[in-house]
């Protein structure tokens, strides 16, 4: 059995989910302070593709990220590098797919962080970025690693927009899901059970460990609303 | 010396501060709601005050026409927040070492251990804020903020978290902090009682607006305003015209009485429940005829709600010991009277 597949979506899946936490922490808590007008177009913005099928989100990727396109032809132009069908181009797709799961569960807890210990912090004459890492972050801490783990999984699933802006091309851009469905449209049933049953035991773990950083934190305080709309 | 004048527009209301102190515990008085901890967050620098000027010590804190605006960093000003604000993620020595601003490692040690063993928190040193009963925290949070060597302490009801038994015991441990801090505090409260105990001077905020500053004694037997006067417990007000020398006729209750002198820009009067007293003859100072609309009985005393029969409209409240009250409950007519001295006359 190759196990390229699997090795390919767990590196795309890791890196990916470190882009997404670190992007999700900064717009979460620069979102979190703005007027509210532009939180509600920017929170629009930044959750739609937790909701658009994941073919449509592909389909902008393309627009933008195809050789033909602005930032496609630019890139292929200077550096001559194509930016779709190489297998970190999956990067884009789980990237922009998995993102609102990382940032609705970042800004939530950002929200029941209680003020008052930032304010207590910057009295006391501890300066904004020790408040930030020191006392912010880890009273959110859970909130972020929750959020961190569902964005993982769901970029471990992603189908839709992976195959559409890295296709599929054995031993090079497989993923997991994309060779699932190559295996059943071949016939080789047998071979795509197998990976059916990796993929799930991968997500249960996953699911699992979600669990165990939620559930204590539940009983501590009931305050940090872990969102978790959508699906994985 | 803290000098505060500050205005800021809120939702309901401009806040509208001016006061000066000096050394002493001065209260900011006032209903829930109308301005207080606002106005210690605007000294602090966590809140910005549209315009004016906070000046502590010779610094000038803020400044809206300079365009001064400190850090709160730089305000070297101790905040004690109602419920602590201790970090949940530090123990009782991180949160205290947290506020220690020493350099020097090996000072800081000691510094911080001094702290603890002055504070009563031996033993205590390795539990997180969430295992310590109200007042450890709140002498954890003292704790923390006077290892910094404040220049002035903002106390945003200190009490407010604590069931009323263990309130006394550390009222009396901040009372004895506040005297060894000796550089002034200012106390943010509701209550009444608490401002009596523990500070020298009361500032009484009336819907954002501070008046003048009094000793706490005063605001007690003089206070200038109907607001003042209610924050002090008072139970009865009417509003007054000025009749012939120094007597008023009291509208809301449809009575007149003599004033102990004459004062034409007070347009209203309060009456302590307690100095109106119950009488068989109507021959005492100001003694007029009533009628008792209920008596409750209170833990201490009886309170009665009587009306005069010569007038209309608002009863009034009295508090009566339960044995003066046996006697006179079967007379058929009563009396009620209040010395001149104790028709208290406010503006508005």
């Amino acid at each position: 059995m190759d196990w390229y597949p699997l090795f390919n979506s767990l590196r795309i899946a890791a890196i990916s989910t470190v882009v997404i936490f670190f992007a999700g922490i900064f717009f979460a808590y620069w979102i979190a302070r703005l007027p509210k007008l532009i939180k509600g177009i920017l929170d629009v913005f930044l959750t739609l593709p937790l909701v658009l099928p994941p073919t449509v989100v592909g389909y902008l990727l393309l627009r933008v990220f195809g050789p033909k396109r602005i930032i496609g032809a630019w890139v292929l132009e200077t550096f001559g590098i194509k930016m779709v069908m190489t297998w970190w181009s999956a990067v884009f797709a789980t990237v922009v797919v998995a993102f609102p799961l990382m940032y609705r569960t970042a800004r939530g807890a950002f929200e029941a962080f209680d003020e008052t210990l930032a304010q207590s912090g910057q009295t006391l004459g501890l300066s904004n970025t020790y408040i930030f890492w020191r006392i912010r972050m880890p009273a959110c801490k859970d909130g972020m690693i929750a959020g961190a783990v569902l964005a993982f999984a769901r970029a471990l699933g992603e189908y839709g927009a992976t195959s559409m802006i890295a296709g599929y091309t054995p031993g090079k851009t497989a993923t997991i899901s994309t060779t699932v469905y190559q295996l059943w449209r071949t016939n080789n049933d047998a071979l795509a059970f197998k990976w059916v049953l990796i993929n799930i035991a991968i997500s249960a773990v996953v699911l699992l460990a979600v669990n165990m950083i939620e559930h204590p934190e539940r009983r501590k305080t009931r305050k940090v609303p872990v969102s978790t709309e959508g699906g994985i | 010396m803290l000098t505060v004048d500050i205005r800021k527009k809120l939702d309901n209301f401009t806040l509208d501060v001016q006061f000066e102190t000096d050394r002493e515990i001065l209260a900011l008085l006032g209903a829930s709601g109308c301005g207080k901890s606002m106005t210690l967050k605007c000294i602090a620098g966590i809140e910005k005050p549209d315009e004016g000027r906070i000046v502590l010590n010779d610094r000038v804190l803020f400044d809206s026409d300079n365009g001064i605006n400190l850090s709160p960093q730089k305000r070297r000003v101790g905040y004690l927040f109602q419920q602590y604000a201790l970090f949940p993620n530090m123990t009782v020595e991180k949160n205290i070492a947290a506020g220690c601003m020493e350099k020097n490692k090996e000072k800081k040690k000691n510094l911080v251990a001094e702290k603890i063993e002055k504070m009563h928190l031996s033993g205590l040193e390795h539990k997180y804020p969430s295992q310590l009963s109200g007042g450890q925290q709140q002498r954890v949070a003292l704790a923390r903020i006077l290892i910094n060597d404040p220049e002035l302490l903002l106390l945003d009801e200190p009490f407010s978290a604590l069931d009323s038994f263990l309130k006394w015991q550390l009222e009396m441990e901040l009372a004895d902090d506040l005297k060894e801090f000796g550089r002034g505090a200012l106390f943010v409260s509701h209550s009444k009682d608490e401002v009596f105990r523990l500070c020298d001077a009361v500032c009484v905020l009336n819907e954002g607006e501070s008046e003048s500053k009094q000793y706490v004694a005063e605001l007690f037997s003089e206070p200038a305003t109907r607001a003042a006067a209610k924050l002090a417990g008072c139970e009865n007000f009417s509003d007054l015209e000025w009749l012939e020398g120094n007597r008023v006729y009291m509208k809301d209750w449809g009575i007149a009485l003599e004033t102990s002198g004459r004062n034409e820009a007070c347009s209203s009067a309060g009456i302590y429940a307690k100095n109106i007293i119950i009488c068989k003859s109507r021959d005492r100072e100001n003694a007029f005829a009533i009628r008792i609309v209920r008596e409750i009985k209170d833990l201490r005393y009886t309170v009665l709600v009587i009306e005069p029969v010569a007038g209309c409209a608002k009863p009034l409240r009295v508090n009566i010991s339960g044995g003066l009250w046996d006697r006179l409950r079967h007379e058929k007519q009563l009396y009620a009277s209040v010395a001149s001295s104790d028709i208290m006359l406010l503006n508005n």
